[in-house]
């Protein structure tokens, strides 16, 4: 009965184990926790109405907004949806139901790697791909290098849902005489379109607070887009050039962006929960 | 492509159904009742190297129901599933041999294993309605998706083949609820209707029962002597009973090998080999 021996020390050394669990489960917590409160205390004055539906004002005029910005970031996100979703969504299908096991090793290894590379290189790549080329930065250059992003995740996020579709379907499915490109389209993905959308959100989510990538190549600008192969204003590139600003107006201005991004972010993740919450009360 | 094989009318009756391509032109003598649906000449079948299935030789009668017992992992659903090619979804799969249906060879390199299985349709040990579609879409999916518009002629196919299995009445006022709304045994009888709706001339049965309770057990049993007076039924069961019961010819298989094939009377009765009475008589399995 050794372990009686102690049992004082027995049970502080459990308490002691329980509270660092606690507070590292804190700390994940904390600063999440930090962000919005900073967020809220700098940002929550500056944003108003006009915020969202004014122009960035010159240097030394009150007030402004950033329309142009928020405008320009969903514009983004359009065209990167565009360039990734599709390349992601039928790379996903690949790896889930056509790949052998060779080539399916392979291309996650790639996926893995591509997820690993710094957004700013993709900046840089569509750069020297499409600006050089066509000599202007562009919203087609900037969507294409969030696209670029999104890739990887949406094939890895679409490949694992797919994976959780019973063989069960594809083969009552097979069974009925149906072509192999039908069953994949009409029951397997059809089952797992939840998984599929949580994925693409989850993705934009990601991409839409980058500002590396578009540096470069939407640049950003101070009214509004109305021509997609020109300079392109995105919320985190105009909090970025606000925020090195030397005028406190334009400071007060970014916290206001940045607010608005996080929230924006913080109700896409709001959303794949009650989306991913149906689709498991669904599958399970 | 996809419509190339064109779906008829609705022909079948529950009183009578002819199918009459089994008697295919290549044996114009054979009278069709007589003519059999599977010729299996030699077939050995290779998970990479093992080897499910070793030389079985097995002649399936048409509008009959063939069982197919034998111990646990025997090759009992490897043997049922090579009958539509549905084998070959696992990667690495090796046939040699022959299947015959219609006297016409399934491993033949023309052959488009879609177009087999549109022919030789499957049920499941576990039911699997399809869980995005509501009962009507589920026993409709397979002529829809392989392009049949014509609402009327889907509206009356889909009372045909609920009806068929022992389901309309049951179902007929809850058309549009899904169909994984529906009991065990209720979602395995959808399942054949679904299977029958595109008018297979086979139906390929893995256990269909072994997961339902004893009264749902005796419907399905029930449902499938009825089929059998217009399909050509297999069935792979583990029940001995139940291949006793409910069918006319029942094949054991042990080890991949065919021990012993006929009518299900003698097997069960007055069985020629030693190794299939031990069998049915439970000395061992």
């Amino acid at each position: 009965m050794k372990n009686n021996q102690y049992p004082s020390w027995r049970k502080t050394k459990s308490a002691l184990a329980a509270m660092i669990a606690f507070v590292c489960a804190l700390l994940v917590i904390a600063p999440l926790a930090l962000v919005f409160f900073h967020l809220l205390r700098e940002g929550a004055g500056a944003v108003s109405w006009s915020f969202f539906t004014e122009l960035p004002k010159p240097v030394g005029v009150a007030g402004g907004g950033m329309a142009n910005a928020i405008f320009g970031s969903f514009q983004l996100l359009g065209l990167a949806a565009l360039a990734g979703v599709p390349a992601g969504v039928l790379g996903g299908v690949y790896l889930a139901e056509y790949g052998t096991v060779r080539s399916n090793w392979l291309l996650r290894f790639v996926a893995d790697v591509l997820n690993g590379v710094p957004s700013i290189i993709w900046g840089v790549v569509v750069y020297g791909l499409v600006v050089l080329r066509f000599k202007s930065f562009s919203a087609y250059a900037g969507g294409l290098a969030l696209g670029f992003i999104m890739i990887p995740l949406i094939m890895r996020t679409t490949e694992e849902v797919l994976l959780l579709v019973p063989t069960g379907y594809r083969e009552a499915s097979l069974a009925l005489g149906i072509s192999r490109w039908k069953t994949i389209v009409y029951v397997v993905m059809k089952t797992a379109l939840k998984g599929i959308v949580t994925g693409i959100l989850l993705a934009l989510a990601r991409v839409a607070g980058e500002t590396a990538p578009l540096l470069f190549t939407a640049f950003g600008n101070r009214f509004w887009n109305h021509d997609l192969a020109e300079p392109i204003a995105a919320l985190p590139l105009q909090i970025f050039s606000y925020a090195i600003s030397p005028y406190d107006d334009w400071h007060r201005q970014a916290w206001a962006g940045a607010l608005v991004l996080v929230v924006m972010i913080f109700l896409v993740n709001i959303l794949v929960r009650v989306l991913t919450r149906e689709r498991l009360a669904r599958v399970l | 492509m996809e419509n190339a094989v064109t779906i008829e009318p609705p022909m079948i009756t529950p009183a009578s159904a002819p199918q009459q391509q089994v008697a295919s032109d290549s044996e114009p003598d054979a009278a069709p009742e007589r003519a059999p649906a599977f010729e299996v000449e030699r077939l050995s079948i290779f998970y990479g190297e093992k080897k499910a299935i070793d030389g079985v030789a097995l002649t399936v009668p048409s509008k009959m129901i063939t069982a197919i017992i034998g111990p646990s992992g025997c090759g009992k659903s490897t043997l049922l599933r090579s009958l539509n090619r549905m084998h070959e979804l696992v990667p690495n799969t090796r046939v040699e041999g022959k299947v015959l249906f219609g006297g016409e060879d399934i491993y033949a390199p023309d052959v488009d294993p879609v177009v087999i299985r549109r022919r030789i349709g499957m049920v499941f040990q576990k039911s699997n309605p399809f869980p995005t579609m509501s009962i009507a879409d589920n026993v409709l999916v397979g002529l829809k998706l392989n392009g049949v518009r014509d609402r009327a002629f889907l509206r009356e196919r889909l009372e045909q083949s609920l009806r068929m299995a022992a389901l309309w009445d049951e179902v007929k006022n809850d058309l549009h609820k899904p169909g994984v709304s529906l009991s065990g045994g209720q979602q395995q009888r959808l399942c054949i209707a679904r299977a029958i709706a595109v008018e297979p001339e086979v139906l390929l049965m893995d256990e269909p029962a072994s997961a339902l309770d004893p009264i749902a057990t005796a419907k399905i049993e029930e449902l499938i002597h009825e089929l059998s007076a217009n399909y050509t039924v297999v069935i792979v069961t583990h029940n001995m009973q139940q291949a006793g019961r409910c069918s006319d010819y029942t094949a054991f298989l042990y080890l991949g090998q065919l021990i012993e094939f006929g009518s299900t009377t003698k097997i069960f009765s007055n069985p020629t080999e030693r190794r299939t009475e031990d069998y049915i008589t439970g000395r061992f399995g």
